[in-house]
């Protein structure tokens, strides 16, 4: 996957955890939980559809990396390596 | 019609899932309701064969209100004609007189009315000779106006329920401060070696360590009556949920004190998913013996809630911070959390709530017996 259909599939996972969260205005480099409106189930929901989606575990110590859009499409592109 | 919560007082029948002559069993989902606060799935429970239906889709009805006719150990195709006499369906619509110009209420009603913003004139008062009661302004708040969005009708139910918890129930509140410094540590290496999808959070720690500590201080998972204090049987935790669209609900964990640790966070996560998704069951609003909210989530550090109706007590989790801790004579860095108990002076007191929350405490410090 490129880096633009990382990004594209991470918005759409975030968009069936928060279907109410208007992303166009997401901003990248800013945590998911300081700007949407989401809890930590429905962060660890989020992990839990990156697994299903893309096959990525992203263990528990990692989530402060993948916490932004930016740091969650870097963390997925170094996870897939030559995929990307 | 079922009641589903202290909120409730009519729902709308919007459909059924089962036919006259089908078979159901205990459990099974027969048909769906409409209320304040979404469409709910209704259960049955008992094993028969549905004999009758009572209410029409598209029908509201009053809580109480007969549904069905389920004939217990009749085999499908026995005839209708054995039923037993059918109570009369009450009617949501007459209830009492049509509104007067001037309607005598009661002063404790128009003193609710006016808290919850109501014209006491357009309310229809089901009291002796047509009096508007508190009751009567708690229906009217909670579902009297039909056409109004999802969202104000539950912001009314809520307000009615919270309303009546604080003019009936005699709060009593307490708190402590609870290091989690062993909880924390547990859930990172049970978290280390599990797929994500396997994985726990603290907020099911925090649930179970209630429904243990119940046990010990049985009366806080109970009911008051109206003129004395009922112990429930089973231990079943309502979680606190927002809804992304305003609003809150509090579906049961049945029987929190029995499950695991695993199929309790499974079925955390299912009844938070399914509450958001607006598709609950009757029995997991109708259930709740205690509730579990917390905020910390908000970044809040301390939670006192109001209980909900007819349970006496409520318990709050704030947000885990970073705090000076004594250990072993010495200063150190702890992750901690601020545990609250609201809890009814009616059916305990302050040294029994002191117990609940210091029982809350010791299972957290061991969180391998949760």
């Amino acid at each position: 996957m490129t880096r633009a259909e990382l990004k594209n599939a991470v918005l759409r996972i975030l968009g069936t955890v928060a279907p109410e969260a208007d992303l166009t205005h997401l901003k990248a480099d800013v945590p998911f939980r300081d700007q949407l409106d989401v809890d930590s189930m429905d962060l660890l929901n989020f992990f839990i559809a990156i697994d299903k989606e893309l096959h990525v575990d992203i263990p528990e110590a990692d989530y402060p990396k993948a916490a932004t859009l930016d740091g969650c499409v870097n963390y997925l592109s170094a996870r897939l390596g030559g995929q990307t | 019609m079922p009641l589903l919560g202290a909120d409730m007082t009519a729902g709308r029948l919007v459909a059924w899932y089962r036919h006259p002559g089908d078979i159901v069993t205990r459990g099974d989902i027969i048909a769906e309701v409409d209320t304040d606060k979404g469409a709910i799935d209704v259960q049955v429970f008992t094993t028969g064969v549905l004999e009758q239906i009572l209410v029409q889709p598209g029908e509201k009805v009053p809580v109480g209100t007969v549904l069905a006719v389920i004939r217990e150990g009749v085999e499908p195709g026995a005839p209708a004609a054995a039923a037993a006499p059918i109570p009369p369906a009450p009617s949501a619509a007459a209830a009492g007189p049509p509104p007067s110009e001037h309607p005598r209420a009661s002063p404790a009603a128009r003193k609710a009315a006016s808290a919850l913003g109501i014209d006491v004139t357009s309310i229809r008062g089901t009291g002796p000779g047509g009096v508007v009661t508190v009751a009567d302004v708690e229906q009217a708040a909670a579902g009297g106006s039909s056409d109004g969005d999802r969202q104000e009708r539950m912001r009314r139910a809520i307000a009615a329920a919270v309303a009546r918890s604080k003019r009936e129930i005699p709060h009593f509140y307490l708190s402590t401060t609870i290091s989690l410094e062993r909880a924390t540590a547990w859930l990172a290496q049970q978290n280390a070696a599990r797929p994500v999808g396997e994985r726990l959070l603290m907020g099911v720690l925090f649930i179970k360590a209630v429904a243990l500590a119940l046990r010990e201080v049985p009366e806080l998972n109970g009911r008051w009556d109206g003129q004395r204090a009922v112990r429930n049987e089973g231990i079943h935790v309502g979680v606190a949920t927002f809804l992304r669209e305003g609003g809150l609900m509090a579906p049961a964990l049945h029987d929190a004190d029995r499950q695991t640790i695993d199929d309790l966070m499974r079925g955390f996560r299912d009844v938070v998913t399914r509450a958001r998704a607006g598709a609950l069951r009757s029995s997991e609003l109708s259930d709740p013996t205690i509730t579990v909210t917390s905020l910390g989530d908000r970044g809040v550090e301390a939670v006192y809630g109001v209980i909900y109706p007819p349970q006496v007590a409520i318990v709050g989790f704030g947000k885990v911070v970073e705090r000076p801790w004594s250990a072993g004579g010495r200063i150190v860095s702890h992750p901690v959390v601020t545990a609250t108990l609201a809890a009814d002076h009616r059916v305990t007191d302050g040294r029994r709530g002191a117990a609940f929350l210091e029982a809350v405490d010791a299972f957290l410090q061991d969180p391998g017996r949760l």
